[in-house]
Order: structure tokens, then C-alpha cells, then sequence
């Protein structure tokens, strides 16, 4: 019914490449862009600041370990410290110069968490699966020491917090405590859907192909001429790269300020989830895998009070937490392979309804 | 087709729109009172009893008075899981709200919240916590930390030591531990640590203890153990207090040289040591047991009704009785508000000039059915948001805190100008920190 292709014909190999090949996809995707970004308009404080932003912050962070768990197959448990790294960069350069364009800092900030990324990526070569995983372990526990520690990365305030200052963008307050939410929606909306778009466009190429065949097997892809080292690493880079920015983004354009705290194991281990149950080598997976662990929870807390019903704040968390891990065993019982894949396969069923086969 | 196509979407957006604007319909006639509270995860053992105490006195306000100048108060508890993401999480969620004040109950959420108070015209409630350099009230007009900040209370433990080894000349040479949870909580005392250290002459050694370590414990007692200081000084809260209590007493620590902040003096920490914890002593600024006619009504109008969710047991213990205590200074902030502008319903703007007049003699808390509950509260004014008031020192007998000591007075001295340092600093470094506009009222 919604996905009646008859009389879309494809006349080009461009057209027959296209990564939306069915023009309602491509209908689809409008609608929610235009939705995406109109949503100031109608959408109260609380939905922006505590539900939109933070879910495109987290659906950043999921790509960027998607491209590395994903689609190169290294698991890696450092992105929570390497979300770090950025939020620490971007500090960092912005109190040395406080007259760039923050924006420029948040971007640039990746950069630092790709060099980070990149070194820690280099076990890579010699171990895998879960004892990679261990390695990147080393750089959780790490990078989060030198966030506690270094009293120079947080400009030694007593606290150990960093805060952040106030930051114009042509003559609009984008950070700091007096930035709109909307303003902080819009240029977080903007980075995030640019980031997916050239991941996308990434993962289509040269580039992603050889990380898939990394991933599918190293030694088939070595003997195909893919040298490993260099594309595990950029795998690594380019992924750290996206947790970087993703981190910045969080804590200037979301949290305001962070402890150490914040970037601990468990932001880690957040994101993994969000890619397992999302989908493995899905783009699409990261950002339903955040909806569902991030905004999830949210949505479940104010059922009761719209039905009226008087239970205790922390009674609903309990239960919160319970409907929520049921929901995980579910989804992953009907599909292990994430809601990525689940989508896909309700696609196809829509596209032969009501003729199955 | 397209049309259907249309309708549902069309209903698919109405559906949201309705549940968007469902959970702001809000009655104005009564004073909204969020409660910042964690009955859940690793801090829940010092959140609870404090959730109760403060959730139990405003409801016995509301059974008894029927709340406050014949408004009732909606008191909703906003669960935090003392995680700052949810915390933030709570302050969106009630400020559309009218809250009256938000007390966030750990210091990362108030680190979090402070510059978005006065933007969003919310007073901050941080009792004896949060950010010490908040109380210069000519940069922090929207934060108070009454009635003392930590270093106030660093200060009145390094001058009960003193008291003990027979002056504060004595200290020279001695060491002193310090253990901490290492977070901008337990940070906070160190540079004032270390200024007294100087001062003094004595040497310090910094026990930090790591959130996720904070079970554990066991290296930090280790070293304690090598290095044997003179005296132990604890800002631990949550699952460290009980943990280091008992890791204490397992080395043979003298209990009785192991002094803890306020937020370290529960009943449950002591418990933890056990028999062996007997001698431990801990700040603490509000009245222990139940022996006030207050907390009798509340036991009478809320806990015997069933509308509490406090275990028998646990009623009118130490943290319980903090809870009181912080909802006793939002209660009064709200009687002063309404005097002040002649509302009966208050909302944050005038909240925040409350808190400013409060002003709790000897006698008013015996008015308000707390005689000798605590000290009095009366160094509140637009300059100081703290009142920089006293502390006494109670110590575990092995089944129950007993009071030792009588107040004991900050050395305002030396806590003064690191706080207008630490706030000069903290302002400078925020670019674009508002100036204060507020106008100052007369203490009431």
C-alpha cells in the first residue's frame, strides 16, 4: 500500500545506484528533514533540550562506533573516553581561543579524538574480537585517569568540572546558559545530519568497501591488496572522529558543563548497546538504537501521569528500568540482528502487500 | 490513497500534540514544589531517608496547615538516580512548572544547574552543599548553600581537632588524612585543606576514592594504614561512608580520630562498622531522634496515615531529620515570600527573595515546633547566601549517634576570602556571567 513502486522506472545505473532508489524513501527522508528542522516551532523546551538534543548527540556517537564495530568489526569499548576527548579538546581551544567560531572548535575537536583514536587503535593489527576489546578497555581507564588527573585539561578548577562559557555565533549565543534551545537544536541538528550524510556517502565508497571486507574477512581483504594497518586505523580514526564531535556537542550544546564522571565506562557501554540493538552496519540502526535506550525511558516515565495514575517517582523508574530491559530481550529474540533489520524487512513486506511470497 | 496517507499522518501528529500539551496543563492555584530526589541507584542509601524526611514535612504541612498561608503545595519528587543527565533532565521537566525552588541533592547537578538559574529565574536550594564559592551573593544571586559550606565545615573539623590535641598551635608536624570521593564533591575542601595545612603547619595526605571503587576501599586503608595520620577526615557519601567505616575499624583506625562531614554521619554509615565503628564522629547541623513536636506531627498526620513511604525504623534518623531541615528552610522561604510580595501563590522570582530574608531565631524554631532542633539560622543576608553558622559534633555510641560537642564556628577568617576568590574566579572565567539586577529586601 505505502510502497507501491509500480510505474518508477529505473532509466540510468545512477538512478539504479541510488541510495534511496524508491521514490517514497526519498519522500520519506524529506518529510522528516523538513520535520526535523521545523520542530522548534512547535516543540516546547523540555522536547528540545531534553529529548531531541540529547538523541541526536547519542545517534552521533552510535554512528561513530557503528563505522568501527559496525562496519570494520573491531569492537571497541573506549568510546565513551574518546567522547571525552573531544568535550576536553574543544574546552581546551576554545579558553586559549575564545574568539573562533565555536562551531569550528567542535568540529576541529575530532580531530584530537581521531589522533587519540588512532593510537589506541594500533593493537588493532595483531588482536582481535574480545581481546580488542580489552585493549580499547586500556584507553577507557586511561583517558578517563587523565581526565581526573591532568588538572590542566579542565583549567584547574577546583571543582575538576569544566564549564562552559558563553559562545556567539553571528551575534547569536550558540553555548553557554543563555543559548536558546532552539538555537542549540538547530546547529546540533545540522552537524549531526551533515556527519551522516558523508558517513553515508563513506560507507558507499572506496572506503567503506574495504572496511566491510576488513570486517567480513581480514585475511580475504589482505589478499585483495587491502593493507590492513592503514585501514584499521582510519577505521579507527574516522570513528573517534564522530565519537569526538559527539562529545563536544554534549558537552557544550547539551549538558553545559561536565564532570569527569560523564564520560566513564558506562557512556561506553550506552553506545554499544544503542548499535547492538539498533543494528550492526546500519546507519539507520544508530539512530533508531538511540531512540529506543534514550528516548524510550523518557516517554515511559510520563505514561503514568497522562493516565493519572499516582505511583512514586522512583517506583517508575524501577518499572522504567524493567519495561525497558524486557523490551531489549524482546527486540533481540524477534530480531537479533537490530531494528535496522527489522525495518528493512517490514519494508520489503510493505513493498509486496498484499501479494506475500 | 494520498488522502489517507495524509489523514494518518495528520493523526499521528495530533496524537503527539495532544501528549505534548497534556503534560503542561498544570493548576496554578496551588505552590509547586519539586523535590530533586534518588531512591534508586548507587547513592540510593544516603538519597532515600533525605527524600523522605523532606517529602513527609511538606506533606504534613499540607495534612496539618493545609500548606502555607492557605495554599496547598504539590509536591512531586523528580527522580534523579544522583546522575547528572537526569538531573538536568528533571530541571527541564519542572521549569516550565512554576517551581518555587529546586534542591538538587548532589553536587554535580548543582555544578550543572547554577548558571541556569538565573536564566531561568529558579532559585537554587544547595543545603551545605554544592558549590562553596555560591554563597557571595553579589555573583550567585539565584544559589544558597545555608547554613554552612564545606569549607565551613572543613574548618570547624580541623578546629575540633585542634580542640582535642589542646590548641591549634598543636598541630604542627601531626597529619591529617584526608579521604574523598573523587568528584567536584569531595574536591571541593581541598584548596582550604591545603591553605590550613600552611597555616597550621600540619601535613596532609589525600585519600581519593573512586566512584566505582567506593565498595571497595580496600587499597586507600592500605596506604592509611602505612601511612597512620594522626587524624582521618572523611566527604564521603552514598555506598563510601558505610564502606569506609567498616574498612576502618577492620585496620584498627582510632574511631574516635575518624571524623566525617555531615553527609558521612548517617545512621546507616555508623551501621556498616558495626559494634566496632563506636567512637566515629561526624559533623552534623540538624536535631537527632524524634523529640520535637514537628516531627511528632509528622509521624501523626503522615507516617501513622500511611502516606509516607519511610520504614518504621528509619523515621526521625539523622538523614531523615536533614530532610526536614531542608524543607523547613523552603517552607519558610515561601512564608517569606508570600509576605514580601503579598501573593498567596509564589513562584520562583519571589522564592528567591524569601530565601534571601530567611532568618530563623532560637525562638522561631521553637515556633515552629523544632525547639533545640538546630542551631540558629540568622547570617542569611543578599551579600552572603550561606550565613557561614555553626555545626556540633555527634559521635556513634555502637547503636545510635549522641550529640559531644556544642556549635562550632566556621573560621570565617580563612573561609572568606577563598570564597571570593573561588566566585571572582568562577565569574571571570564564565564570560558573559550576568551581573546581579536583583534588588536586595530587608531581613523579615
Amino acid at each position: 500500500m505505502f510502497y507501491r513502486e509500480a510505474g518508477q522506472f529505473k532509466t540510468s545505473y545512477a538512478s539504479d545506484q541510488a541510495i534511496f532508489p524508491i521514490l517514497q524513501d526519498r519522500i520519506g527522508i524529506a518529510v522528516i528533514l523538513v520535520a526535523a528542522f521545523s520542530l522548534p516551532l512547535y516543540a516546547n523546551d523540555f522536547i528540545l533540550n531534553a529529548v531531541m538534543i540529547p538523541f541526536l548527540i547519542f545517534a552521533l556517537a552510535s554512528i561513530g562506533l557503528n563505522l568501527l564495530t559496525g562496519y570494520t568489526g573491531q569492537l571497541s569499548l573506549g568510546t565513551g573516553a574518546f567522547m571525552g576527548v573531544g568535550a576536553y579538546a574543544c574546552y581546551k581551544l576554545t579558553s586559549i581561543w575564545p574568539d573562533v567560531n565555536i562551531i569550528v572548535w567542535v568540529i576541529c575537536s575530532g580531530f584530537f579524538a581521531a589522533g587519540v583514536g588512532a593510537i589506541f587503535g594500533l593493537p588493532s593489527l595483531r588482536i582481535k574480537g574480545f581481546y580488542l576489546a580489552i585493549a580499547t578497555l586500556a584507553a577507557q581507564f586511561f583517558l578517563e585517569w587523565c581526565f581526573i588527573r591532568i588538572a590542566w585539561l579542565y583549567n584547574y578548577n577546583i571543582s575538576g568540572a569544566i564549564e562552559v562559557p558563553q559562545r556567539t555565533v553571528l551575534g547569536v549565543i550558540v553555548t553557554g546558559p543563555r543559548a536558546t534551545s532552539e538555537t542549540r537544536y538547530i546547529v546540533v541538528l545540522a552537524i549531526v545530519v551533515a556527519m551522516t550524510w558523508i558517513a553515508s556517502n563513506l560507507m558507499h565508497g572506496r572506503i567503506g568497501r574495504t572496511w566491510m571486507a576488513v570486517r567480513d574477512m581480514d585475511i580475504a581483504a589482505e589478499l585483495m591488496g587491502i593493507r590492513l594497518l592503514p585501514t584499521k586505523l582510519m577505521a579507527f580514526a574516522v570513528s573517534s572522529f564522530y565519537c569526538g564531535v559527539a562529545g563536544a556537542l554534549m558537552v557544550f550544546l547539551w549538558y553545559g558543563g561536565a564532570e569527569p564522571a560523564v564520560f566513564n565506562i558506562n557512556q561506553s557501554f550506552t553506545i554499544l548497546f544503542m548499535i547492538i540493538i539498533g543494528g550492526l552496519g546500519s546507519l539507520l540502526g544508530a539512530y533508531l538504537g538511540a531512540a529506543l535506550i534514550y528516548i524510550l525511558p523518557i516517554v515511559l516515565r510520563f505514561v503514568p501521569e497522562w493516565l493519572g495514575i499516582p505511583i512514586h517517582a522512583a517506583t517508575v523508574e524501577h518499572i522504567t528500568f524493567m519495561i525497558v530491559g524486557v523490551l531489549i530481550v524482546f527486540f533481540l529474540i524477534v530480531e537479533p540482528a537490530g531494528l535496522a533489520r527489522l525495518w528493512s524487512i517490514g519494508k520489503q513486506k510493505l513493498r509486496v502487500w498484499p501479494f506475500p511470497y | 490513497m494520498k488522502v489517507r496517507q495524509v489523514i494518518m499522518g495528520v493523526a499521528c501528529a495530533g496524537l503527539v500534540a495532544t501528549a505534548i500539551y497534556a503534560s503542561k496543563a498544570q493548576a496554578a492555584d496551588d505552590i509547586y514544589v519539586p523535590l530533586f530526589t534518588y531512591r534508586t541507584g548507587p547513592y540510593a542509601n544516603s538519597g532515600i531517608p533525605i527524600a523522605n524526611g523532606m517529602h513527609d514535612y511538606l506533606t504534613m504541612l499540607n495534612e496539618r496547615d493545609g500548606g502555607i498561608g492557605g495554599v496547598k503545595l504539590n509536591v512531586e519528587e523528580c527522580e534523579t538516580g544522583y546522575d547528572t543527565k537526569k538531573g538536568v533532565e528533571c530541571w527541564e521537566s519542572v521549569k516550565s512548572k512554576n517551581p518555587t525552588v529546586v534542591n538538587p541533592f548532589s553536587t554535580g547537578i548543582t555544578l550543572q544547574l547554577i548558571p541556569k538559574a538565573s536564566v531561568d529565574k529558579i532559585p537554587i536550594l544547595s543545603m551545605a552543599y554544592g558549590l562553596s564559592a555560591a554563597a557571595v551573593g553579589k555573583d550567585f544571586p539565584w544559589v544558597f548553600n545555608p547554613p554552612a559550606t564545606y569549607w565551613d565545615g572543613l574548618s570547624m573539623i580541623i578546629k575540633y581537632i585542634g580542640e582535642k590535641e589542646g590548641g591549634l598551635a598543636k598541630l604542627k608536624g601531626k597529619t591529617i588524612g584526608y579521604i574523598f570521593l573523587d568528584a567536584g564533591y569531595g574536591r571541593e575542601p581541598i584548596p582550604l585543606l591545603e591553605q590550613l595545612a600552611k597555616d597550621y603547619g600540619f601535613n596532609v595526605k589525600l585519600y581519593p576514592v573512586a566512584g566505582k571503587e567506593m565498595q571497595d576501599q580496600s587499597s586507600q586503608w592500605l596506604s592509611v594504614r602505612r601511612d597512620r595520620p594522626n587524624w582521618m577526615v572523611m566527604w564521603g557519601w552514598g555506598a563510601m561512608n558505610p564502606t569506609a567505616v567498616k574498612r576502618a575499624s577492620e585496620n584498627g583506625y582510632p574511631m574516635d580520630h575518624f571524623i566525617g562531614v555531615w553527609w558521612s554521619g548517617s545512621d546507616d554509615d555508623a551501621r556498616g562498622g558495626g559494634k566496632a565503628a563506636k567512637g566515629y564522629l561526624a559533623l552534623n547541623f540538624s536535631g537527632l531522634g524524634s523529640n520535637y513536636p514537628a516531627i511528632q506531627d509528622i509521624k501523626k498526620y503522615v507516617v501513622d496515615k500511611g502516606k509516607s513511604q519511610v520504614e518504621k525504623d528509619k523515621f526521625a534518623d539523622t538523614f531523615y531529620n536533614r530532610g526536614v531541615y531542608n524543607t523547613v528552610l523552603v517552607a519558610e522561604a515561601i512564608r517569606n515570600a508570600q509576605k514580601l510580595t503579598g501573593k498567596k501563590v509564589v513562584v520562583g522570582e519571589d522564592v528567591r527573595r524569601g530565601l534571601e530574608t530567611l532568618h530563623i531565631t532560637e525562638a522561631r524554631w521553637k515556633e515552629l515546633g523544632f525547639p533545640g532542633f538546630a542551631g540558629p539560622l540568622t547570617g542569611i543576608s543578599c551579600a552572603d547566601h550561606s550565613g557561614h553558622q555553626g555545626a556540633y559534633m555527634q559521635q556513634w555510641d555502637g547503636d545510635k549517634w549522641v550529640k559531644v560537642s556544642n556549635l562550632i564556628e566556621p573560621m570565617k577568617d580563612k573561609v572568606e576570602p577563598l570564597l571570593q576568590d573561588a566566585a571572582k574566579e568562577y565569574v571571570d572565567k564564565a564570560t558573559g556571567w550576568p551581573k546581579r539586577t536583583e534588588a536586595c529586601d530587608k531581613a523579615m
